[in-house]
C-alpha cells in the first residue's frame, strides 16, 4: 500500500465512524429530548395527548388520594392551572403536599397525566429550578423556612 | 487556634504556588539550574501546607468546632464519626480543598519520583502544576473559604445531607478527585512539552505511568459512585446519565483513549498531535466536571449549593487553562513531525481505531450533557436529554469498539496479519458463539439481540483469554515451557488481558441486567406473599425502629427458594434528625446470578405498603468488571519498565521475590 492509500484509509474510516455518530446524534435528539412544561404551560400551548414530557409544579394541598392498590392520584399545579396525575410504583422520600415536584409521562385524552417517573428530590429545603421558575412566572413565592415541617 | 493555623497554610500554599508557578518556568528559560530546582522544593512546601489547611479543618470537623461556618452548614454533633471526617469533602468548600491538596500531592509526587526527568521538562510540568494550583487556590480563598468563622458561633450544626452518609460515597469523592485531578499531570506534561519543544518517544513513557494511575483511581470513583446510587437512591438502576455522572464518565472515556494512544507514541513515535491533544483534552474535561457540578448550572443530587460568583470564576479558569493550552498547541503543532508510518492493519491502526470509537462516543455524551444548556440560552426551552439519547448513541459507537479489542492485542506492530490474528482467535469465536446459542435455547425463542450482545462480553473475555494462552504457547508447547513463558510475561501484558477482561466481565452485567431485568410494583398487605424470578417473598409487615441519629420503619420479607428461607430482606424509609430528610434504604439479596432489591413504598390503607420489587441478574458484573479494570491498571504500573523514574539498578531482584506494591 502506497502511502497516499494508507492515508485515504485512515481518513475513509475516520469519516465513517463521525458520520455514524453524527446520524446516531441527530437521530436521537429528534426522538428522546424531553421538554419541560408547567400546568400553564401545557394549556397554553396545547399539548396534544400521548406526547411526552416533564410535568413540574406543586403537588396540590389535598389532592393525594391512595386507593388499596399502588397506584396514586394527585395534581399538579403552579396555583393558575391545575392538572390530574396518576402514578404506579413508589413515590420519592420527599414527595409532599405543597411540595415541588416533577414528573415525566404522556397526557391522556382525558386531561390525566399518566406518570411514568416521578422525580425525587432528596433536600427539604431544595425547589427543582424549573419548578421555581414557573411558580415566579405566576407570582407565587417560595414560603419561609419549612425545616421544622414534619414530613 | 487550629482553624487560624489552617487558614494560614492556606494562603501561605497561595503564595508557595504563586513562586512554583513562575521561577521554574523562568528559570528553564534562562537555562539557570538553581531556580529549575526551585520548583521541587516549592511543589513540596506547597503539599505540607495543604496538608495541614486539611488536617486542621478535619480537627474541626471531629471536634465539631462550630465557630466555623463551613462546620455549622454541614456537620451535626450526633453524626457518626465517619460521617463527621467524610462531611470535610461532603460540601463545596472542603471538597474544593481536598481538590486542591490532590492537586499538590500530584504535583509533590513527580517532584519526588520524576529525578530521571529533564530538568528543564521537570521545571516546565511544576510550574504548570503550579499555575492550576494558584488559579483553584485563588478560587478558594476568594469565594469559597472554608475557614470562614461564624460569630455569634451556633451551639449545633445542620447536619450533612443523610443520603450522603454512607460508607461507599465517604470514599467517593477521593477517589474521584485522585483520577480528575491525576489528568492534570498528563496536561502539565503536555503543556511542558509544548514550551520546552521536545515532543517524543519519552515523553510518552514518562506521561503514561500518570495517567494509568489517574485513570485507576478514576474507574473506581465512577465504580463507587455508581455502586451507591444503585442501592441507596432505591430506584434499582446503576447509572442514570445524570449530567453529573457524565461529566465524570466523559474525562474517564477521554483518558482510556489517551491510555491507548500514548502507547502508540512511546513504541512507534507516532499520534504525537493526537496524543498531545488528548492530554489537554482530558483535564478539560475534568475542569469541565468540576465547572458543571459546582456552578449551579446543572441540578442533581451530586451538585453543591451553589452561587453564581463561583461559576463566573470557574468559567475563568476553564478558558485561561484550556483556551491558553489549545493556543499553545495550536502555535505549536506544525512543528511535530509525524514518525514511524504504518499500514491500517497494524497494532497501530488497531488502537487508531480505539481512540476513534472512544472519543467520538465521549463526543456524543458531551453533546446530551450540553445541549440542553445551549438549547435553554438560546431559545428558553427547557428540555431533558435522557437515558434514551445515550442508549441509541453511546451503545452503537460501542459495538465496533468490543468486537475489534480482542484483535488488537494480537496484531503486529506495523503491518498486522488479519487472517492470522483470525485463526488464533477462532476458540475464542467458537465458545462466544456456543454461548450465544445456549443462552438463546435457554432463554426459548427470546429477543435474539440480547443473547448476541452477552456474546459480546463472552468474545472479549475469551479474546483476552487467548491473548495470554498465545503468547504463553498454551497447548503447543510442553508445560514446562508454558509455566516458564507464563512467568517471564512481562507484567503490562498481564495489565491489558486483565483489564480487557474486566470490560468483557462489565459487559456481561450491563447485558443482562439492562435485557433481563425483571420489576414488580405492588401493594402489599402483611401476610401476602409475591413471586419474582423464582423467589417467593412474604411480607411480615413493618416495625418502628431508632438508629443513632435517625428513626426509621423497618419492613421484613422473608424469601423462600423452593420452600425453603434463604434470607430476610430489610427494606426501610429513615427519617433523620438533622437536617430533617427521609432516605429510603433498599433490602438486597445478592447472589452470583442476580440481586433481589426490594423498596419500601408509602403505607396505604389496612397496613399494605407499596413495595418494588426488582431482580436484576449478573448486577454484580459490572462492578467487578470495574475492579478487574482497575487491577489490570496496577499490574501494568507495577512493571518495571513503566514505573515512574524507576531507579536503574544494577542488578534486578528475582522477579518472584518483587514486592507487590
Amino acid at each position: 500500500m502506497t502511502r497516499k492509500q494508507r492515508r485515504s484509509v485512515l481518513i475513509g474510516t475516520c469519516l465513517a465512524v463521525l458520520g455514524l455518530a453524527v446520524a446516531l446524534v441527530l437521530f436521537s435528539l429528534e426522538d428522546s429530548i424531553v421538554f419541560f412544561y408547567s400546568p400553564s404551560d401545557v394549556v397554553e400551548k396545547n399539548i396534544k395527548p400521548g406526547q411526552r414530557f416533564r410535568l413540574g409544579g406543586l403537588v396540590e394541598e389535598g389532592s393525594v388520594k391512595r386507593g388499596e392498590s399502588a397506584t396514586v392520584q394527585f395534581s399538579v399545579t403552579d396555583t393558575a392551572k391545575t392538572i390530574p396525575v396518576r402514578y404506579t410504583g413508589v413515590l420519592p422520600d420527599l414527595f409532599g403536599e405543597g411540595q415541588g415536584v416533577i414528573t415525566e409521562g404522556t397526557l391522556g385524552s382525558d386531561g390525566l397525566f399518566i406518570a411514568e417517573s416521578v422525580l425525587a428530590k432528596h433536600d427539604e429545603n431544595y425547589m427543582p429550578p424549573e419548578v421555581a421558575e414557573a411558580l415566579e412566572r405566576q407570582g407565587v413565592r417560595r414560603g419561609g423556612d419549612s425545616a421544622d415541617k414534619p414530613n | 487556634m487550629i482553624a487560624e493555623i489552617g487558614h494560614f497554610s492556606l494562603l501561605l500554599a497561595l503564595g508557595v504556588a504563586l513562586a512554583q508557578m513562575i521561577l521554574p518556568i523562568w528559570g528553564a528559560q534562562r537555562g539557570n539550574q538553581a531556580l529549575m530546582r526551585m520548583g521541587s522544593s516549592a511543589a513540596q512546601a506547597q503539599f505540607v501546607l495543604l496538608l495541614i489547611a486539611f488536617s486542621a479543618l478535619t480537627v474541626a470537623y471531629v471536634t465539631s468546632d462550630f465557630s466555623l461556618l463551613n462546620v455549622v452548614q454541614n456537620s451535626h454533633s450526633a453524626k457518626p464519626m465517619l460521617y463527621k471526617v467524610s462531611g470535610v469533602w461532603g460540601n463545596h468548600e472542603g471538597s474544593l480543598l481536598l481538590w486542591v491538596l490532590i492537586l499538590a500531592l500530584f504535583g509533590c509526587a513527580v517532584a519526588v519520583f520524576g529525578r530521571n526527568l529533564p530538568p528543564d521538562l521537570k521545571a516546565n510540568v511544576l510550574g504548570v502544576q503550579g499555575s492550576i494550583s494558584v488559579a483553584f487556590l485563588l478560587f478558594m480563598i476568594m469565594t469559597s473559604n472554608p475557614f470562614i468563622r461564624a460569630d455569634p458561633a451556633p451551639f449545633e450544626g445542620r447536619g450533612l445531607n443523610p443520603i450522603l452518609q454512607d460508607p461507599a460515597l465517604s470514599f467517593h469523592p477521593p477517589f474521584l478527585y485522585l483520577g480528575y485531578v491525576g489528568f492534570s499531570v498528563a496536561f502539565s506534561f503536555a503543556v511542558a512539552a509544548l514550551i520546552t519543544g521536545r515532543i517524543d518517544p519519552a515523553w510518552a513513557r514518562w506521561v503514561r505511568p500518570w495517567t494509568l494511575m489517574a485513570w485507576m483511581f478514576l474507574t473506581l470513583g465512577i465504580s463507587m459512585g455508581s455502586w451507591w446510587a444503585y442501592y441507596e437512591l432505591g430506584w434499582g438502576g446503576w447509572w442514570f446519565w445524570d449530567p453529573v455522572e457524565n461529566a465524570s464518565f466523559m474525562p474517564w472515556l477521554s483518558g482510556t483513549a489517551l491510555l491507548h494512544s500514548a502507547l502508540v507514541m512511546e513504541k512507534r513515535d507516532s499520534l504525537k498531535i493526537w496524543t498531545i491533544l488528548l492530554a489537554i483534552l482530558t483535564f478539560s474535561l475534568s475542569l469541565m466536571g468540576a465547572f458543571l457540578v459546582r456552578s449551579g448550572v446543572l441540578t442533581s443530587v451530586h451538585s453543591f449549593a451553589t452561587d453564581p460568583a463561583r461559576g463566573v470564576f470557574i468559567l475563568g479558569i476553564m478558558v485561561i487553562f484550556i483556551g491558553g493550552a489549545l493556543a499553545l498547541f495550536a502555535h505549536r503543532a506544525q512543528m511535530l513531525r509525524q514518525g514511524g508510518i504504518f499500514a491500517p492493519v497494524s497494532r497501530e491502526g488497531s488502537l487508531v481505531l480505539n481512540n476513534l470509537l472512544i472519543t467520538t462516543s465521549c463526543a456524543a455524551v458531551f453533546i446530551g450533557t450540553l445541549y440542553p444548556l445551549a438549547l435553554e440560552a438560546v431559545t428558553g426551552d427547557k428540555i431533558s436529554v435522557g437515558p434514551p439519547f445515550f442508549n441509541a448513541t453511546f451503545g452503537p459507537l460501542m459495538i465496533p469498539l468490543l468486537i475489534a479489542m480482542p484483535f488488537g492485542p494480537f496484531l503486529a506492530w506495523k503491518r498486522g496479519d488479519i487472517l492470522g490474528v483470525a485463526q488464533r482467535l477462532s476458540v475464542a469465536a467458537v465458545v462466544t458463539a456456543l454461548v450465544v446459542i445456549a443462552v438463546y435455547a435457554y432463554l426459548a425463542r427470546g429477543p435474539w439481540l440480547a443473547p448476541l450482545a452477552l456474546g459480546m462480553g463472552i468474545w472479549v473475555i475469551a479474546g483476552a483469554l487467548s491473548e495470554v494462552a498465545f503468547r504463553a504457547k498454551m497447548f503447543r508447547a510442553p508445560w514446562e515451557e508454558v509455566f516458564r513463558r507464563l512467568r517471564n510475561l512481562p507484567r503490562a501484558a498481564y495489565g491489558t488481558a486483565v483489564a480487557h477482561l474486566g470490560v468483557g466481565v462489565m459487559v456481561l452485567g450491563v447485558v443482562a441486567t439492562t435485557a433481563w431485568q425483571s420489576e414488580k410494583i405492588l401493594a402489599v398487605k402483611p401476610g401476602e406473599t409475591v413471586n419474582i424470578a423464582g423467589y417467593d417473598l412474604r411480607f411480615g409487615g413493618v416495625a418502628p425502629s431508632q438508629g443513632p441519629n435517625y428513626r426509621e420503619q423497618i419492613g421484613v420479607l422473608i424469601v423462600k427458594r423452593g420452600g425453603e428461607e434463604i434470607t430476610r430482606l430489610h427494606p426501610s424509609k429513615r427519617l433523620y434528625d438533622a437536617p430533617k430528610t427521609a432516605t429510603t434504604e433498599a433490602g438486597i439479596y445478592a447472589s452470583w446470578g442476580g440481586d433481589l432489591y426490594v423498596v419500601l413504598g408509602d403505607e396505604l390503607k389496612e397496613g399494605a405498603f407499596t413495595l418494588r420489587f426488582y431482580f436484576n441478574p449478573l448486577v454484580r458484573f459490572i462492578w467487578i468488571g470495574t475492579l478487574i479494570m482497575f487491577f489490570g491498571g496496577f499490574l501494568s504500573l507495577s512493571d518495571r519498565r513503566l514505573r515512574v523514574g524507576a531507579p536503574k539498578r544494577a542488578r534486578a531482584a528475582p522477579a518472584n521475590a518483587a514486592p507487590a506494591e
